[in-house]
């Protein structure tokens, strides 16, 4: 018993919850915006998938792991795009196109790869990213060895965190996407241009995606291989209702599917069988929508395509 | 005085009808002007090529003397032209603030001056006597202080030409008193005022001219104070309209309906009915009066079968239905009109046939013996209705969300009388209606009671409770507090009565009062 205990407060074990989560916290900052702006964005997994790839790439292409990084948002930016240009202005089904997304980023990323390297699974070895030691949380006692020394994109997605609550809370652009997403009417009569706002969100969505889509390859692991998502895009998006829409809500849930994640590689060697807890974010998910009912209430209008007039 | 709008020639177009056609409209500096017609008669497409929500096919727009292209809501507002709009342009989850100042956000840089904006919101709340707390939640206001957030809206952004789009119909009695107040006072700081409405006593109370639209075209123009209820009604509808229901004295005959003791509660646990104890006869129309939200809709849910009694028992003709399913309810002799036709009396996206023949669409003739609809049937019965009560247009086949809101209650109307009910119950019978169709229907309220049904009328209009009513039972804080027949019933006693005052201080309050007149 004490060992399960020990095991379940340990360091290490928060220290990997913390990259576990990273890449999850990134895309469900992405379905925040998408979502607050009126945009449902069940896309977040093939965007991923497609940064995770093209981060690979340029950083193989270059030899510069950072602007792999930003090849990655720029590529999920453009999927975000695609996806704003047929749920804005062709106002088509929002969860079908984001399925169709979907399926086209699986099979791009593998006939992508095959086109360039000429291998069928995984991709030759790139640079990645390197761990950094912070100098002030490595000086903190206990806190060190679970923050001191991480990924700099770990930090990052704190970082990011911090500035989408007060872009979504505190500033006029996030005040208007709040209004897109709730009363796109409201927003209009009072001037506020609904398409411009919603396409800039979804479009950032995928760029912030993207972004965590380069963690799985180019920090996490130092390749791609085919479908290395693996789901986290819909993990994101069970963070995002679970988070109740809000980044401070998000980044807990995503620590906390995190944290199952780092603690199901040590549970295997007591043996619980992984897929158990695999499917833990989703048990836990469904849990927490049925006792959350009522209060996990999303954007009014996420999933409506606005029509003028 | 000044004109600061006038309209000239506005002509607008829609696939099917001639919305608006060479209308004329003009508006003097600080006037309320009343704008009104029956629904579907153009005004709210009038007022939204003004504020360029609509396009205009023909006609001018001069505002302060200007000729002007009002394309869109962000040039309207540049004119300092703003509008309340009967849907309420309201983000829910955002403050009160939040919601004023969207689109025109008072910023340091990028971020929100939160301070200032609840600085300037308090400043223009207590301008305009608009008392609000700038940081509260939308969701957590009433519709009448939703409103009040409306009208903040347009004043923040420099209104001075204000378009009320049917203020009124969501409100209760004492919030349309409010609302008055608050448009004599914005009227007072030189505010001109478009009031659109479909409620003549609301014109004669606060308009000083008043439009009448019929059928996309203005009518005339007259002066309130040359005017009256009568004449207003009558170039709204076009005929004669009868505004007091003619009726016989009643003949009850033997008790329908009984409540003993019967106490409701809500979802929260709260007892919204506390003790009732009710009695309504055949061939009687006993009216409930009483400020919304004091017990009326849950006491006739209850009734209905809709809701759980947590005490009590509610008989119809001496048997006891207590626990009952709405439709077995139903099915022992029971019509209901809903108070809210959307949410409980109609299926919007069903034909009008289907939905006159909701709740027996399950029994012959409705059903072939193969269990399949029998649609000749349907559609000769929905025929019969549509011309018995005038459902207009008289197309059975059209889904009833594209009918106006008089003639979609006809239809609820329509399918609950068809069936002769021994107990009728009609709450709110003519919310949201307009005046020719309100008459239809209390004509036929008299005609289910002259045929000998017991009918209980909810009604938050006092006028329409003491034109129907031949008792009158007032209802406060989940309490009969008092019944009595209609030749006891004031306006002024009800009021007093449904306000929580006791019968006993009224009848004092009568006599001192006659006293130190004398």
């Amino acid at each position: 018993m004490g060992d399960i205990l020990a095991m379940l407060f340990n360091t290490t074990v928060f220290a990997a919850a913390f990259r576990m989560a990273t890449p999850l916290i990134f895309a469900a900052l992405g379905g925040i915006l998408s979502e607050r702006s009126g945009v449902v964005n069940i896309a977040l997994e093939g965007m991923m998938l497609i940064g995770s790839f093209t981060a690979m790439l340029v950083t193989y292409l270059t030899g510069m792991p950072w602007v792999g990084v930003l090849g990655a948002m720029a590529a999920g930016g453009l999927i975000g795009l695609i996806h704003a240009v047929f749920c804005v202005r062709y106002r088509a089904n929002q969860v079908v196109t984001g399925t169709a997304i979907n399926i086209f980023a699986g099979g791009l990323t593998v006939f992508l790869l095959r086109h360039f390297f000429q291998v069928a699974g995984t991709s030759p070895a790139v640079t990645v990213i390197p761990d950094i030691t912070l100098p002030i949380l490595s000086k903190i006692p206990w806190i060190d060895r679970i923050l001191g020394r991480q990924n700099p994109l770990v930090y990052l997605a704190l970082v990011a965190v911090a500035v989408v609550h007060v872009v979504i809370y505190r500033t006029t652009w996030g005040l208007r996407l709040r209004a897109v997403g709730e009363h796109p009417q409201a927003a209009d009569t009072v001037g506020v241009n609904v398409f411009r706002m919603r396409y800039i969100a979804v479009v950032l969505s995928g760029a912030l995606a993207g972004l965590g889509g380069t963690y799985l390859s180019i920090a996490h692991l130092s390749r791609f291989s085919e479908g290395m998502t693996a789901g986290r895009g819909f993990i994101a998006l069970a963070a995002v209702i679970f988070g109740k829409w809000t980044p401070l809500g998000a980044l807990g849930a995503c620590l906390f599917f995190g944290y199952g994640d780092a603690l199901q590689m040590r549970l295997q060697d007591i043996g619980i069988p992984t897929q158990f807890m695999n499917m833990l974010p989703y048990v836990l998910t469904m849990v927490a929508l049925a006792g959350f009912i009522g209060r996990a209430v999303g954007p009014k209008a996420a999933g409506e395509p606005y029509i003028k007039g | 005085m000044a004109k600061v709008l006038e309209m000239r020639g506005i002509t607008k177009q829609f696939p099917r009808v001639l919305a608006n056609d060479h209308v004329y409209f003009d508006l003097e500096h600080g006037e309320i002007h009343a704008l009104v017609g029956e629904n579907g008669s153009g005004k709210s497409t009038l007022m939204s090529i003004l504020y360029g929500l609509y396009q205009k096919d023909a006609g001018e727009i001069i505002v302060r003397g200007q000729h002007v292209e009002i394309t869109e809501p962000r040039r309207a507002i540049d004119l300092r032209i703003g509008m309340v709009f009967q849907h309420f342009m309201l983000v829910e989850p955002l403050t009160v603030a939040e919601n004023i100042v969207l689109g025109s956000e008072i910023r340091k840089g990028p971020f929100l001056d939160y301070k200032k904006m609840i600085a300037e919101v308090r400043r223009l709340s207590e301008e305009y006597g608009l008392q609000i707390d700038p940081e509260a939640k939308i969701a957590d206001l009433s519709v009448g202080l939703q409103q009040r957030v409306e009208i903040l809206k347009a004043l923040y952004r420099g209104a001075e030409i204000l378009i009320l789009d049917e203020p009124t119909a969501v409100l209760t009695p004492q919030e349309v008193d409010d609302l008055i107040q608050v448009l004599r006072n914005l009227k007072a700081k030189g505010t001109s005022i478009v009031f659109i409405t479909h409620k003549i006593k609301e014109v004669l109370a606060v308009s000083d001219r008043v439009s009448v639209l019929r059928r996309g075209r203005k009518i005339g123009t007259k002066l309130t104070s040359d005017t009256n209820e009568q004449e207003l009604a009558e170039m709204m509808v076009g005929r004669v309209v009868l505004l007091q229901v003619e009726k016989g004295s009643a003949q009850p005959g033997p008790e329908v309906l009984r409540l003993e003791g019967v106490s409701v509660k809500d979802q929260f646990g709260q007892v919204k009915v506390n003790n009732v104890n009710l009695s309504v006869r055949s061939g009687e129309v006993l009216g409930i009066a009483g400020v919304e939200g004091n017990g009326q809709s849950e006491l006739v849910e209850a009734i209905a079968g809709l809701r759980r009694v947590s005490g009590g028992k509610i008989y119809l003709s001496g048997q006891d239905i207590t626990g009952w399913s709405p439709l077995r309810i139903r099915r022992a002799g029971f019509g209901f009109v809903p108070e809210d036709r959307h949410r409980r009396g109609l299926v919007l996206d069903y034909s009008v046939a289907d939905n006159l023949i909701l709740g027996i669409h399950g029994s012959k003739p409705f059903v072939t013996s193969a269990g399949l609809r029998n649609q000749g049937k349907i559609g000769e019965y929905a025929e019969e209705l549509i011309a018995e009560y005038d459902v207009r247009p008289p197309v059975a086949n059209q889904a009833v969300r594209n009918l106006s809101g008089g003639n979609q209650q006809k239809v609820v109307v329509a399918r609950e009388f068809a069936q002769n009910p021994d107990l009728l119950i009609c709450s709110q019978p003519t919310r949201g209606v307009d005046v020719g169709a309100i008459e239809f229907i209390h004509k036929q309220v008299i005609a289910q009671r002259d045929r000998g049904a017991a009918v209980l009328l909810v009604s938050a209009e006092l006028d329409e409770v003491l034109s129907l009513s031949d008792r009158v039972a007032v209802m406060y804080n989940g309490e009969i507090v008092s019944v009595m027949p209609i030749e006891e019933a004031t306006e002024h006693k009800l009021g007093f009565l449904m306000l929580g005052g006791r019968l006993e201080d009224y009848q004092a309050g009568e006599v001192s009062g006659s006293a130190g007149q004398s």
